[in-house]
């Protein structure tokens, strides 16, 4: 059953149109011990059937131990948003969601879809030339609750 | 800001599945933004005061 409705549906599919390169959602998931997983999963699977630049990838936190090390991940569920290049390459975005992405998480989640897939940054030029002379590691952790 | 510089990562937690995230950064209102475990953000800020109190323990440093 889909989560959204056909209207809703219609609004994202034209907001994705507009995206000019691909976007991948690595969704890290654990079988066991994640009760949301599941949840996050099926709504991860409504975005590709709206673009045919998003897709999703699934990565086990256990198996594929190697690539949640290489996105920083240590518990789930997890989506890790990146921009694969045409050639095998992909490029981290380096935006992370830790949890189930509903209600307004969603929302964020959409928006950080649209930026990765090529939407301006919505930083004015002074905040953007701030953040670009950053020369050092920085990692910002948003707090939210379900809305 | 992430993504506009990699030395930059954003995370966003949902905090109810991950209480013990909570607790460690005392999150008792949301939005509430931990940056590099020393300085905290409660509330939505405009742009401007967002990235000034962002990133302004960096700025101290050089």
């Amino acid at each position: 059953m889909a989560l959204l409705s056909p209207a809703d549906q219609q609004k994202l599919r034209d907001a994705f149109a507009e995206m000019t390169s691909p976007v991948r959602l690595v969704f890290f998931t654990q079988t066991l011990g994640c009760e949301t997983c599941p949840q996050t999963r099926q709504i991860l699977d409504e975005l590709p059937a709206l673009s045919d630049k998003i897709t999703i990838e699934e990565a086990n936190l256990v198996l594929d131990g190697d690539k949640a090390r290489q996105f920083g991940i240590d518990r789930v569920p997890a989506v890790a948003l990146v921009a694969p290049n045409g050639d095998g390459q992909v490029r981290d975005s380096r935006i992370r969601f830790l949890g189930t992405p509903a209600g307004y998480e969603f929302v964020s989640l959409v928006q950080a879809v649209l930026l990765v897939g090529g939407r301006p940054p919505s930083l004015t030029e002074e905040n953007r030339r701030k953040v670009e002379a950053v020369d050092r590691p920085v990692t910002m952790q948003v707090f939210t609750t379900p809305t | 800001m992430a993504f506009v510089n990699p030395n930059i990562t954003a995370i966003a937690v949902e905090a109810t599945e991950f209480p013990d995230l909570a607790r460690r950064y005392q999150v008792s209102g949301v939005p509430k933004t931990v940056v590099n475990e020393a300085v905290e953000i409660l509330g939505a800020l405009p742009q401007d005061a967002f990235v000034e109190q962002a990133l302004a323990p960096l700025a101290k440093q050089t």
